[in-house]
């Protein structure tokens, strides 16, 4: 296989030595690569599996199996809406929709203005305070359409 | 002397606006020049009170005002909240309320009450008074002990968890593994969640006596991506447990060795049923791994392998430090002990209520839950997440044990119970079981893969209203062959969601629309 400029990466490498050793080190290597990089291109793909002796079409097969790790950067902000029961039962679809209209995108998609790519979730353990959604790692519960608008324009201001 | 002040750090809380409400009273003390102690701790589980605040008064009792926001900060230290003064916010000691006071909390007593992260408080309250006496305990006893408690798989399936044990301990191997399954996917759930980011030393401690129990000398917690916020506040608690010698080569002193680590999951439902968790674990796509052999038997990496729910794990310091006696004294019939209840959904008082297995539905929805959020008569339940049947109104008076779920065609599960009002339209809820089912499959097996996305065809053509009755028999047909013929609970359970509310709620299936 052809070398490409990602094996000369200075962070994946570092991210690969710091990993040496572990048990099982595939998800969390990808949860760092993901973490720094915003994304997992095949040429890390190519890569990672070249450090842990496997085949490139394995590491790929992780990476499309998890929901969570993507193959592009996403906008600057990643905004879950949770579609699972406790949200539904409290009009989460409104919600949803809303959430929809407002970015102008259906699930998986990103904002025109590159600022947030909208994700559907089940569960984020929210289940009393319903809807719930979470905008990075900020969680918030009992998200009507009004609110979610209010809550978007806090982080568009950001 | 400082006031001291005790606001919830749990995702619950925050996600109701609990860091703002906590700047709000710095700021406000500050300018009134009040010394201010804070201290950050789990939730009490009254989600609808939150953010609490907890306010030490003179004598030394924690009164709590309810739902504070950051707007209602200045009023309140206006009215004297620095001095526990009354204002219509305020709700007293919570052990005197009500909803409190009627729950039995043992895996549960110190969530809320202290820093989560704090040793010296762990111990204070009790803690890790379970491992010192099962380091003056053999292997057989510690696993006789959990067996004897009647303590049963909280994570859904009820399998108990003293055989899980036993069989690792008979297994004659220098490497073995404890596992806690922390992938709490199952919507109307989070009490996985609240110990870990509320008591995570209660799991940390359970973790290591199981270690101790059976010879293992390293553990993982497999947390799911979607609660950052316990991931936090697990690697805090591992930090300070290792820092005083309560994991590492040397626990307590006792020369055996115990160590721990958080591994996140990557967003997959599947990652929930256990052999799935360890192919994860293991580095490859969460596909169910075909049994025998048991993970007891030959688990994470081919060793002999614990695998765990939270509340399982959690679960064990108490029955260590109580007995076992103690803890089977609650319950009823063969569901032994208590369980963490999880309400949610359209209840006008959710949240985690722990009691003694017998408890009815009616008593959670009702006395605890407050009836509806919307007012509305309540028309349908799902107990146990997504692959937990719907119940009606005329099932609401079954107890919360194992068999009696059972007997009725229903399932416990994690303990979560999510209300419906009467505006939900239930063939909608059955095409969601299904359409959550093709979203979350893992694809091993053909019932559960394929299945899944043909019940949603179907069920939408009943919706259209093409040719319902036949497509209401191959819908039962379809759920036949995924429970009978998937490799695991998902495929297998989906059926559970879906036939239930055909049978409970036929209108909304035959009704025109």
């Amino acid at each position: 296989m052809a070398a490409t400029e990602l094996d000369n990466d200075a962070t994946l490498e570092r991210i690969l030595a710091e990993h040496a050793g572990m048990e099982g080190p595939l998800l969390p290597i990808l949860h760092a690569v993901q973490e720094t990089v915003g994304h997992i291109s095949p040429a890390h793909v190519a890569r990672i599996a070249r450090a842990l002796n496997l085949a490139r079409a394995e590491v790929h097969g992780v990476v499309s199996f998890y929901h969570y790790f993507r193959q592009h950067d996403p906008g600057r902000h990643v905004v879950h809406v949770c579609r699972a029961e406790a949200c539904q039962a409290m009009q989460g679809e409104q919600t949803e929709q809303h959430a929809k209209r407002e970015l102008g995108v259906d699930y998986g998609g990103t904002s025109a203005d590159g600022l947030f790519t909208l994700e559907a979730v089940y569960c984020l353990g929210n289940c009393a305070a319903a809807p719930s959604v979470m905008v990075d790692e900020k969680l918030y519960g009992r998200v009507t359409p009004e609110r979610l608008t209010a809550i978007l324009a806090d982080w568009r201001s950001r | 002397m400082a006031v001291r002040i005790y606001i919830s750090r749990d995702a619950a809380a925050q996600a109701l606006g609990a860091d703002e409400t906590t700047a709000a009273l710095q700021l406000a003390a500050a300018s009134k020049g009040t010394s201010i102690t804070l201290t950050r701790v789990g939730s009490r589980g009254m989600v609808w009170l939150e953010p609490l605040v907890e306010v030490e008064n003179a004598s030394g009792q924690r009164i709590a005002y309810g739902p504070v926001t950051a707007d209602d900060v200045p009023g309140l230290v206006k009215a004297g909240l620095f001095g526990a003064a009354p204002h219509s916010l305020r709700l007293g000691r919570v052990e005197d309320m009500p909803w409190f006071a009627k729950q039995e909390r043992l895996t549960f007593a110190r969530v809320g009450v202290i820093d989560p992260v704090s040793i010296d408080d762990y111990v204070a309250h009790g803690g890790y008074a379970g491992l010192r006496r099962a380091l003056g305990m053999t292997s057989a006893e510690i696993v006789h002990e959990v067996l004897e408690s009647g303590l049963r798989g909280r994570g859904g399936a009820a399998f108990p968890t003293g055989i899980k044990w036993r069989t690792v301990l008979e297994q004659d191997s220098s490497r073995k593994y404890v596992v806690c399954n922390a992938d709490e996917g199952d919507s109307g759930t989070f009490s996985d969640r609240m110990l870990m980011e509320g008591d995570p030393l209660c799991l940390i401690e359970g973790m290591t006596i199981a270690g101790i129990a059976v010879g293992a000398t390293k553990g993982y917690i497999y947390l799911r991506c979607e609660y950052p916020h316990a991931g936090h506040a697990l690697r805090e608690a591992i930090a300070a447990a290792r820092a005083r010698g309560y994991l590492g080569a040397d626990v307590c002193g006792s020369g055996k060795a115990f160590e721990l680590e958080v591994r996140m999951g990557a967003g997959a439902y599947i990652c929930g049923e256990e052999t799935a968790l360890l192919e994860s674990l293991e580095g490859k796509r969460a596909e169910v791994r075909y049994r025998p052999p048991l993970p007891a038997i030959k688990g994470l990496f081919g060793e002999p392998t614990i695998i765990n729910n939270v509340i399982s794990l959690g679960s064990v310091p108490i029955i260590l430090a109580r007995g076992a006696a103690y803890y089977r004294e609650f319950g009823m019939g063969r569901s032994r002990g208590t369980l963490p209840i999880q309400l949610a959904g359209n209840l006008q008082r959710g949240g985690l209520v722990e009691k003694a297995f017998g408890v009815t539905l009616r008593e959670l929805l009702y006395d605890f839950g407050g009836g509806s959020a919307s007012g509305r008569p309540i028309r349908a339940v799902q107990v146990g997440g997504p692959l937990g049947a719907y119940l009606p109104e005329s099932q609401f008076d079954t107890p919360l044990d194992y068999e009696a779920f059972t007997a009725i065609g229903a399932l416990v599960g994690h303990g979560g119970i999510v209300a419906f009002d009467d505006t939900v339209d239930m063939a909608r809820m059955a095409r969601y079981a299904m359409e959550f089912c093709a979203v979350e499959s893992c694809g091993k097996c053909t019932p559960c893969r394929i299945g899944s996305t043909r019940g949603v065809e179907v069920i939408d053509r009943i919706l259209q209203g093409v040719e319902k009755q036949a497509n209401l028999v191959q819908l039962e047909s379809l759920c036949e062959t995924m429970q009978h013929g998937s490799l695991c609970g998902l495929g297998g359970m989906t059926p559970f969601p879906v036939m239930s509310a055909v049978r409970h709620f036929p209108g909304d299936f035959s009704r025109d629309r």
